[in-house]
């Protein structure tokens, strides 16, 4: 029996794919916008709608693509997603992160994620986790059938009706920051006296590097 | 002990470790553009916070400027959504003091194209800017990476990136590339050899007779598409060419600061017995012209090949969007538009090659639209001294004004449902220049001969 300590339970919805981008994740017209949110309805915009979508727009009169897996009927309601290799691939843009939040998705599952991306996950608390080839295709399996993915942050595991799926590695501190929620701005400031004395060092080292203006 | 000049660089940026493990490394140079700053600015108002130094920002207007009626500036943008964006740039930097060149600015341009091109990139640095093509930067021999939103608030108010330290690998490319085969070829034969993950928690740095024999601007070009390669960061060794490239640029140091400069950076190479955690080797002289023909840089081809039959729901999906059947060749692609631009390839020198293809040369009646964004308002005005944008403009081109434009399409520039186009900027994904979509990337010199047959064509015979 397991001794679990729950920090999400729900339903995944599979995105059976490699490589999804955040160019798919959030199309560029939406990063238009100077804010973190209402980035939720232009998820994958162009998977799930059959028109082109465009910022500002009533999206209640947008055809809905039906074949797509986030609008089929079985899959509402999923706050879990889950993909393949290489998932964020692409632009830096964290819009991608905030989307995937707003439109409800409180973790991201994955072959293996693209460096920037997977950070930028953490920076706002969308927890995503990586696992093999093999433990992904047991849960799109698992989620084809709805049941329910409990994740069990504290001791990186993945239960499906107790039973453990797969253990993940995450690094502690980060994981510390989803669990606590930290200001990371705050801590890295806890070092300004380390961080005057290094540029202090430097510029004296090198100069050039703190020039105003050209000449 | 032996390092290798990613650890190098990283080594004279290390301020300290947090107590979580990761490093804090300190920032020289931080660029910034309309679209990935404004949230950060907010924040940092939000938090009462204040950025650490002035003088390390540098931003310009570029993904959603227009290329057309730029004498208009900020009016000429009709969209109000975009126009908020670039006026929101305006109003931090003014709040801030931050250096902008603005959309009226001779300087202004793609933040990748302008940074080494005022010598805002200098070697030695650590840079970053939230966008992912900051890679180019590191063809200077800097440590340049894309950072997300959340990064910019941090590195604004503590002049320092929260990181942990990347892997090392080498992409060594030797022997010597045949004609009309470009920086933009190398790139790509790499994305297409490692995948678009292979890069992935490592830093790549290019290193052989290839890249030793290459331009700065075909450096920027290389390292520009590191992040394709799912890496962070690329690198390329400082030599006499960087010293070269960045003598008397108008942020480059003068007089006796240069001489300092110019010694410290000749340490910026890995050394001899540096241990890499992976190496690729590639022989240079067997790369084609490379075509992608995908919804991903590794969905790429020679000039010469087919497309392949599928064997995976992503090749599926990709061949479905993109409207090609196993078996087609490369060549037999017929094209809708041209773009020539971005900041992978706006630089002098792409657009000088594309020129030579074009002289004399008219670009097909079945090409629909046919346009070149140069970098940045110099490399235009560069160009135009030279009489290039004429042969573009004979040969049926657009010349526009600088920005990213249909690289990612922000801007009006776009692709209309369907279209193929040959593009020479850095992502095929999906929608990316426009909705419904279908972009190939190739090289410039590619592009121009393509735009004058209407598909695709080997231009190392077009050249001959």
């Amino acid at each position: 029996m397991k001794n679990t300590s729950t920090y999400h339970k729900g339903q995944a919805v599979p995105l059976n794919r490699d490589n999804i981008d955040t160019d798919q994740i959030i199309p560029k017209q939406f990063l238009k916008s100077i804010k973190k949110s209402g980035f939720g309805p232009n998820l994958f915009d162009a998977w799930r709608y059959e028109d082109e979508g465009y910022p500002g727009q009533d999206i209640s009169n947008r055809k809905i693509n039906k074949e797509f897996i986030l609008n089929q009927e079985k899959f509402i309601n999923s706050d879990i997603l889950i993909s393949k290799k290489n998932f964020g691939c692409g632009s830096s843009r964290e819009h991608a992160v905030w989307s995937l939040m707003d439109f409800g998705f409180k973790v991201v599952i994955a072959e293996s994620f693209a460096d920037i991306f997977y950070n930028n996950c953490f920076n706002n608390g969308l927890l995503p986790i990586a696992i093999s080839e093999h433990e992904i295709s047991t849960l799109l399996d698992l989620s084809n059938k709805r049941k329910e993915i409990e994740i069990d942050l504290q001791n990186q595991i993945i239960f499906v009706e107790d039973n453990e799926i797969a253990h993940f590695e995450i690094d502690p501190f980060r994981k510390k920051c989803i669990l606590e929620g930290l200001d990371e701005i705050g801590l890295s400031l806890t070092h300004s006296s380390e961080i005057k004395e290094f540029e202090r060092k430097h510029s004296l080292k090198s100069p050039w590097i703190f020039n105003k203006e050209s000449d | 002990m032996s390092f290798t000049l990613y650890d190098k660089l990283w080594n004279l940026h290390e301020v300290s470790q947090r107590e979580d493990g990761t490093y804090l490394l300190y920032i020289d140079r931080h660029l910034i553009h309309e679209v990935t700053s404004p949230q950060a600015f907010e924040g940092l108002k939000l938090a009462g916070r204040k950025p650490w130094r002035i003088s390390a920002n540098i931003a310009t207007p570029d993904h959603n400027v227009p290329t057309t009626d730029r004498d208009k500036g900020i009016a000429g943008i009709n969209d109000e959504v975009s126009k908020l964006q670039v006026v929101t740039l305006d109003d931090n930097c003014k709040e801030h003091e931050i250096l902008q060149f603005d959309i009226h600015d001779k300087r202004q341009g793609i933040v990748h194209v302008v940074g080494p091109e005022q010598g805002l990139t200098l070697p030695g640095m650590t840079i970053v800017c939230g966008d992912s093509h900051t890679s180019t930067h590191g063809a200077l021999a800097t440590l340049s990476m894309g950072i997300g939103t959340s990064e910019v608030e941090h590195v604004l108010a503590t002049q320092c990136l929260k990181t942990s330290k990347l892997k090392n690998m080498r992409v060594n490319i030797s022997g010597e590339l045949q004609e009309g085969v470009t920086p933009k070829d190398v790139t790509l034969a790499v994305i297409g050899r490692i995948g678009t993950a292979g890069g992935t928690g490592y830093a790549i740095e290019y290193a052989g007779s290839v890249i030793e024999n290459m331009s700065i601007e075909g450096r920027m070009t290389v390292c520009n598409m590191a992040i394709e390669a799912g890496a962070r960061a690329g690198l390329v060794a400082y030599d006499q060419t960087t010293e070269a490239y960045i003598k008397d640029k108008p942020f480059t140091p003068k007089g006796e600061q240069w001489l300092v400069a110019k010694e410290q950076w000749q340490d910026l190479v890995s050394d001899s017995e540096a241990q890499f955690d992976k190496e690729i080797e590639i022989d240079g002289s067997f790369i084609a012209p490379q075509v992608t023909w995908g919804t991903s840089p590794e969905m790429v081809s020679d000039i010469d090949g087919v497309i392949p039959e599928p064997n995976s729901e992503s090749i599926r999906h990709a061949l479905s969007y993109m409207n090609l059947e196993p078996g087609k060749k490369i060549k037999d692609i017929k094209l809708d538009q041209i773009f020539i631009g971005s900041c992978t390839n706006s630089r002098i020198e792409d657009l000088r090659e594309a020129a030579k293809v074009l002289e004399g040369k008219k670009v097909s009646e079945s090409i629909k639209r046919a346009i070149v964004v140069p970098g940045s308002g110099l490399v235009s005005q560069q160009a135009i001294d030279e009489g290039i944008d004429k042969i573009f403009i004979d040969s049926g081109f657009e010349w526009r004004a600088p920005g990213c434009s249909m690289c990612l399409a922000m801007n009006p520039d776009q692709l209309g449902d369907g279209e193929h186009c040959a593009s020479t900027s850095n992502r095929n994904f999906e929608g990316r220049q426009g909705y419904g979509g279908r972009t190939h990337l190739v090289s410039p010199v590619t592009a121009a001969a393509s735009a004058v047959e209407g598909h695709f064509v080997d231009v190392r015979e077009y050249l001959l």
